[in-house]
């Protein structure tokens, strides 16, 4: 448990009220101040070969995503297809990071990607809500990790976090990292349901004590998904994190980042907060579908010279 | 910085024309100095090449300006408010229309990153001609009495480090209340001041209601001692608006000064620390810290002295110092190699003295004229550099143990023009910014300026407020 | 200070006390440019045979005392020997001034104007001294109305030149007026003149010191204020002569504002005004053409001795 193995901070688990003290003592972070400084960073101009590189950057961080009712097999063996290969036409183009389905359609993507050095995430503990209780979510996590999953997308208990039972949460992510064996963990906060820039930091502060791998912003089914002001909360909260406890930890931004644009306001965010050490798929992803595409489109034009059209690219 | 390094992304220095050489804008018309005038050379500080010449007024060429001013002032002062304010309405909308021109241009002129010029400075010109151009016809309402009268011919002396800004602040609520002007920009940033006597054209402002007359410091006082003006509005350093208060005692001209400052930034222990990190940068290092609001004195409270200074330094680190028209630039170039002179001069007492200096790696053009963000530690308040006004780049940083601490040294100082406060305590900000001696105070912001909101100082940073209903007074009688 | 003024004050000092001095009770002289000060002598009614009327000294004002000055000086105004205050008396008065300033603004605006209205009571208690002293009835019951109107100011002028302002973007943005600080004034001779110069600027919270003209109907008001709940050191009070005085008050860097309303000539008030320039003080010229004080005083007299503090604040959760 890295929570209790750190010399820096006090043993937290088992006191509610250390718990408490620990996360409200955090410094509070201002809305206005912190969207003014993501806003002034989303105003970089980043263009010619850094944008080049930019672009393939992203293109690696990108946890290619389908969570829907309506996914068959057949669209999650396309999907993880495209992740391998997202533009045939152009082999120096690089695979993304990673796959990102439900349990059920892990064993399928795995087929796929096994052995290729793509990752395949799932999402599990009753995902999106997390209303279930804690051996439902244990369950449906060991099956993901069972199917062939490397890395599990959980989400907290937004209910007890926001009342106050933050021993919970802590609990259930503990428990949760234990299921995962040796599969990394992202730990989804749903900021948009948290209310409140200082609760963004609590939280992920909550989930790196409790041992998450990565904090996620978002499960993208809720209308506030990833922003670069929530982002950046939670990049300097694994950037004070590392500071006091030597562990890294990753964060990945989820949900409505559609355009090259946005991500590579991301890129210049962390290279602007934490630096080049987060600057790796390792350390940032972009939980997308879309994106993919658009990044695709503009790193065309930047190799041919004119603008790109969606029919050239494969819509998975 | 390390592997991800932005391309160069330089703005198009074409968008605006320069002449070879401007004349003086008097009457309307741009006309050559008489011959008590000359001419001088305006350069851009970050290559030191030469924009243009520029002429210097000299007593014959400000007795006609002011003499223009005085032809103008009936007519102008008889229009019906209605058709001033539509006048300003058409000045603030063709900034509008051409501020990337300006942005350019005042980038040039005054080394100024152009994410400043133009996210900054360019909307809030254009901002402040439209708010006061609403005033026009509302005067009545401004509790000012019930029928409001202009004072004359405004000379109005503007400083070099928000060229345009500066001008707006002067022109715009002297215009709105039916004033006249004679306009003095400063000796190394005229150009936007000669592109604004162009817009008035564009707008069919009538000749003599704005004058332009260029020239250093001699022309400013030529100008401010001229018997034909009602009204002195300055911007500027406190000795020099000593001096002119000093030339219009004994007058009936009135008198309002925008001067220095050497403002405290309190960071109290319960801050935001984030933000607080990123209002200490903004509040010295926006515009190369040529602000005369300028957070120059961080305060920390000592209990979290090297949490704050590791987060300012590492902030400090990706601070990007060049080319003024890089759009990524954070910091472009000192205005003037004066000026540079000065800051390098205090910054070296500074080290004497005996504080810590330290400066982020960074590299800095060969030409032009340059200075490093920098900031010194172990400052007291018996240092030169905690008391003086460096007008550069250049943080002192100080200690305090308890609010009443804090107040006391933020107040301890001749100046009052600005400060900040950082807490999340809701009642501690109202009363630190109750005691705080100083004509703005921001409190978990900075360097924030609204045409609404009044500004000016308390003490030796001057009087009278510019901005708002309050900024109204100063051109009324 | 400039050294042309400190020397001829210097010269003008002794001269007038020595003129002071040949007054004679009987041939009574008026001083100075005062209309208001009367002509004739002491108040008290005559004496009953064999007793001798007891008469009052007329000292100085300063941090809530009456102090001789300093220097041991006095001059002879209509009979009285009163204090002639010095440059150390200006120098005391500027302390007293500054010491209970933080207080004074610091207190609630509810209470200031209640000690307003406190000394408008306690001058109409004292009406028929003043009336006594030569001021005429008209201008007692003018200046008593005008404490009343000054009083209910207190928690007013905030909202009325004060506000928020509507700033474009999230920030809740306030303007409101403080006291400039210590203020010293150059009070024109009438009654009225000198009320109408004290009271707004001590309304708000400045502190001040006030040479005046007419020294024993303002040394009366001094004890008005006295006994008026105004806290020692609000209002200071020096007699003697501006010429003499007033450039120490100018130059000094400890005073805020110059308030020259009674200066009448105009070499003294430009080169007072010119010496105030020296650590910036807020100048009150003095008038273009000779005021009415009986008019509407306007807000004029009070924002000139204020100062606007804006206070930005962000607006967010």
């Amino acid at each position: 448990m890295t929570a209790t193995t750190t010399s820096r901070l006090p043993d937290l688990s088992g006191s509610a009220f250390n718990l408490r003290s620990f996360l409200h003592g955090l410094p509070g972070v201002d809305k206005v101040g912190v969207e003014a400084r993501a806003a002034a960073l989303g105003t970089r101009s980043v263009k010619t070969s850094a944008k080049a590189a930019a672009i393939d950057l992203a293109i690696r961080m990108v946890d290619l995503t389908t969570l829907e009712g309506a996914d068959t097999p057949g669209k999650v063996r396309a999907l993880s297809a495209k992740a391998l290969r997202p533009d045939p036409a152009d082999p120096s183009c690089p695979s993304v990071a990673a796959v990102c389905v439900y349990p059920a359609m892990v064993p399928v993507a795995a087929e796929v990607l096994r052995g290729t050095g793509v990752h395949l995430a799932s999402v599990a503990t009753a995902f999106p809500s997390g209303q279930a209780p804690l051996d439902v979510k244990l369950a449906d996590t060991r099956d993901a990790v069972a199917g062939g999953a490397d890395e599990i997308d959980m989400v907290i208990s937004r209910g007890a976090f926001l009342s106050g039972r933050y021993e919970h949460v802590f609990d259930e992510i503990v428990a949760v990292k234990e299921a995962c064996g040796t599969a990394h963990l992202k730990v989804i906060l749903e900021t948009g349901e948290l209310g409140t820039y200082d609760n963004v930091r609590r939280a992920s502060w909550l989930a790196m004590l409790a041992g998450a791998d990565f904090i996620k912003t978002s499960t993208g089914k809720v209308p506030q998904a990833a922003t670069l002001p929530v982002t950046l909360v939670m990049l300097e909260a694994v950037r004070d994190f590392r500071a006091r406890t030597g562990r890294q930890v990753g964060v990945k931004p989820a949900g409505g980042i559609r355009t090259t644009k946005d991500a590579i306001k991301y890129l210049v965010l962390i290279n602007e907060t934490v630096g080049d050490d987060w600057l790796d798929p390792d350390w940032f992803r972009f939980g997308a579908s879309s994106l993919l595409n658009d990044l695709l489109m503009q790193r065309t034009k930047l190799t041919s010279g004119h603008y790109a059209g969606p029919d050239y690219f494969t819509l998975d | 910085m390390g592997m991800f390094e932005y391309a160069p992304a330089p703005e198009s220095r074409s968008v605006v024309d320069i002449a070879p050489s401007y004349g003086l804008f008097i009457d309307g018309e741009f006309v050559p100095p008489a011959s008590s005038g000359g001419v001088f050379k305006t350069v851009n500080p970050a290559t030191e090449e030469v924009l243009a010449e520029v002429s210097t007024a000299g007593p014959e060429d400000v007795d006609r300006a002011v003499a223009a001013a005085r032809r103008a002032f009936g007519p102008w002062s008889a229009l019906p408010g209605a058709e001033r304010a539509k006048y300003l309405f058409r000045i603030a909308r063709i900034i509008q229309e051409r501020s990337r021109e300006l942005a350019v241009l005042e980038s040039l002129d005054n080394g100024k990153p152009i994410r400043e010029s133009r996210d900054v400075d360019l909307p809030l010109v254009a901002a402040h001609f439209f708010y006061y151009a609403g005033w026009a016809d509302k005067l009545k309402y401004a509790g000012f009495g019930e029928d409001p009268r202009p004072l004359g011919v405004a000379a109005q002396v503007i400083p070099w480090n928000f060229p345009m800004l500066m001008l707006a602040w002067k022109i715009a609520p002297a215009l709105a209340t039916g004033n006249t002007v004679v306009l003095k920009p400063a000796e190394t940033t005229p150009l936007s001041a000669l592109f604004f006597a162009d817009v008035c054209r564009q707008a069919d402002l009538p000749p003599g209601v704005v004058n332009i007359v260029t020239g250093a410091g001699e022309t400013g006082r030529t100008l401010v001692e001229h018997p034909g003006v009602d009204k002195v509005a300055f911007t500027g350093s406190t000795e020099v608006g000593r001096q002119i208060a000093r030339s219009v005692a004994g007058t009936r001209k009135r008198l309002t000064l925008e001067l220095g400052g050497k403002a405290a930034n309190i960071v109290f222990d319960d801050a935001p620390i984030d933000q607080a990190v990123e209002g200490i940068v903004n509040g010295i290092f926006f515009n190369q810290g040529h602000v005369c609001c300028a957070g120059s004195r961080l305060l920390i409270q000592e209990s979290i002295y090297d949490e704050v200074l590791e987060s300012l330094k590492r902030r400090m680190a990706t601070l990007r110092v060049g080319d003024p028209l890089d759009k990524n630039t954070d910091i472009g170039a000192i205005n003037s190699a004066e000026q540079l002179e000065r800051i390098r001069t205090l910054s070296d007492i500074g080290a004497e003295e005996g504080a810590e200096r330290w400066s982020p790696p960074c590299t800095l053009p060969a030409q032009g004229f340059w200075f490093a963000p920098t900031i010194f530690t172990g400052v007291t308040q018996a240092h030169r550099i905690a008391r003086e006004e460096i007008f550069g780049p250049v943080l002192s940083v100080l200690t305090f143990r308890t609010p009443a601490e804090a107040v006391e040294k933020a107040n301890n100082t001749p100046y009052g023009l600005s400060a900040g406060i950082w807490t999340e305590k809701g009642s501690q900000i109202l009363a630190v910014a109750d005691k705080l001696r100083a004509g703005v105070v921001w409190a978990n912001t900075f360097n924030k300026f609204d045409p609404t909101s009044p500004f000016g100082g308390y003490k030796e940073s001057g009087y009278g407020r510019e901005g708002g209903r309050h900024g109204l007074e100063a051109y009324l009688a | 200070m400039p050294e042309s003024s400190s020397s001829r004050s210097r010269k003008t000092a002794p001269a007038a006390a020595g003129k002071a001095v040949a007054v004679r009770r009987s041939s009574p002289v008026k001083a100075g440019a005062s209309a208001s000060v009367p002509a004739v002598a002491p108040v008290a009614p005559p004496a009953p045979a064999g007793r001798l009327a007891v008469r009052k000294t007329y000292k100085l004002f300063i941090g809530g005392a009456f102090p001789r000055s300093e220097s041991g000086r006095t001059y002879l105004v209509d009979g009285d020997n009163v204090a002639l205050a010095s440059r150390k008396d200006a120098r005391d008065a500027v302390l007293a001034a500054r010491k209970a300033q933080p207080k004074w603004a610091g207190a609630t605006a509810y209470n200031r104007g209640q000690v307003l209205y406190r000394v408008a009571e306690m001058l109409e208690a004292r009406h028929a001294e003043f009336v006594a002293r030569g001021v005429p009835a008209a201008e007692v019951e003018a200046a008593v109305d005008r404490w009343v109107w000054y009083a209910g100011w207190a928690d007013k002028i905030a909202q009325v030149h004060g506000g928020a302002n509507p700033v474009a973007g999230p920030f809740f943005n306030i303007s409101a007026p403080e006291p400039t600080g210590v203020v010293a004034v150059v009070a024109p001779p009438s009654f009225l003149g000198l009320v109408s110069v004290i009271a707004p600027a001590i309304v708000t919270g400045n502190t001040v010191v006030v040479l005046v003209a007419a020294p024993q109907a303002a040394i009366t008001l001094a004890e008005v204020l006295a006994t008026s709940d105004v806290p020692g050191g609000v209002v200071n009070i020096l007699t003697g002569h501006a010429a003499e005085t007033a450039p120490w008050l100018a130059s000094h860097d400890d005073v805020n504002a110059l308030d020259l309303t009674g200066v009448t000539d105009p070499a003294l008030a430009a080169e007072l005004e010119r010496s105030a320039a020296g650590s910036l003080k807020r100048v009150v010229r003095p008038p273009a053409e000779e005021l009415d004080f009986a008019s509407d005083p306007g807000l004029g007299a009070m924002t000139a001795l204020l100062e606007t503090k804006t206070v930005w604040h962000p607006k967010g959760f």
